[in-house]
């Protein structure tokens, strides 16, 4: 390990490593979701904004992940999507 | 017409069979008419744990199949009256009981006693399908520990799967020292992350072992903080309204002067 990282406030909470490896864990585990499944929805997304906009897909990022729901602050699982935009197509503008 | 509570976790090892021993004699020492029922057919322990495996004559699978009546397969508590032991078969698997014929049981016990508090096994198989079969409440223990309270999600699943909405959880083996280093997740973080109501927090505590050592539950000692967070928990159970315990309280009079001292 990086000895400057032993020191470091971060690395000094092992409670919030285990925190995020937890809900990390516990996303999947409730989803049942395969990365097959990430994949088909990455194939589907990419085709569907590529019709209005030039994308980076080497930067495109699917995950799920577990947040909480702004009306009554329950726990719900999310699919977020990063999709880096190179430029809008001329036909849209 | 009594109430059955299953104590489940997923996880092995985490105190379900300490919990279910603990909170089936505080319950008795309320006064209430209880059996603890051990489902770990094969891998009995509750018998142990209430200091009563030399009285065992018959156990629950002679029950189901039969070969004796409800009655005789009850075995009397040594030191509390309305407290009885329903032990699990040690030379059986896990099939040797259906759900069907637990929920026949259970059933049959509610009509005798006010709590049904059943043990159930490690796992998520036939034993734990098992055990939950004739229950009406589930509670689930749990550790801070990220294995431990993953386990318990897959259980709180599961149950509720099987239409055991609400389950309740209990936080078993907090170390206060090492939750105030951050280096222990704490009561809310868990129960943030399983999202269901919480029942009660047992601290890591020495007397659990020296109880378990002379098979006498907890409970029934006076000073213990773990016995105190078991007495908590089985008021809770009958419906009364108690404050979380606080831990702090176990600090020796001694360390709190010191610190007091230099504060």
């Amino acid at each position: 390990m990086d000895l400057f990282n032993v020191f470091s406030k971060k690395n000094k909470n092992s409670k919030n490593i285990a925190k995020e490896r937890l809900k990390l864990v516990l996303v999947h585990d409730r989803s049942d979701l395969s990365p097959k499944f990430l994949e088909m929805v990455k194939g589907d997304m990419i085709r569907v904004i590529e019709e209005y906009a030039e994308i980076d897909e080497e930067g495109l990022d699917i995950k799920l992940t577990r947040m909480k729901r702004e009306s009554d602050d329950m726990p719900v699982s999310a699919l977020v999507a990063n999709i880096p935009i190179i430029k809008m197509k001329d036909n849209i503008k | 017409m009594g109430k059955a509570i299953v104590i489940t976790s997923g996880k092995g090892g985490v105190g379900k069979t300490t919990a279910t021993a603990n909170i089936g004699t505080g319950l008795a020492m309320l006064g209430y008419k209880v059996v603890v029922v051990d489902t770990d057919i094969g891998l009995r322990n509750l018998d142990v744990v209430m200091g009563l495996e030399n009285r065992i004559v018959y156990d629950i699978v002679d029950v189901v199949e039969k070969n004796c009546r409800l009655k005789q397969g009850l075995i009397r508590d040594k030191r509390f009256q309305g407290l009885f032991l329903l032990p699990a078969a040690q030379t059986k698997d896990k099939t040797a009981v259906k759900p069907e014929q637990m929920l026949e049981l259970v059933n049959e016990l509610k009509e005798e006693f006010d709590y049904i508090i059943i043990d159930s096994p490690a796992g998520i198989e036939q034993g734990f399908q098992n055990s939950i079969a004739g229950a009406d409440e589930a509670y689930i223990v749990t550790t801070p520990e990220i294995s431990a309270v993953r386990d318990a999600d897959r259980v709180i699943g599961l149950l509720e799967a099987k239409g055991m909405t609400n389950p309740k959880v209990i936080v078993n083996r907090i170390r206060l020292d090492m939750v105030k280093r951050g280096n222990m997740m704490n009561v809310e973080d868990i129960i943030d992350i399983l999202a269901v109501d919480l029942l009660g927090v047992v601290p890591d505590d020495e007397a659990i072992v020296i109880s378990t050592n002379k098979g006498e539950p907890v409970v029934s000692e006076e000073n213990p903080m773990s016995s105190k967070a078991f007495r908590n928990i089985c008021r809770r159970i009958t419906g009364e309204e108690v404050e979380l315990l606080d831990l702090e309280d176990g600090e020796g009079k001694f360390t709190k002067l010191i610190k007091l001292l230099f504060s």
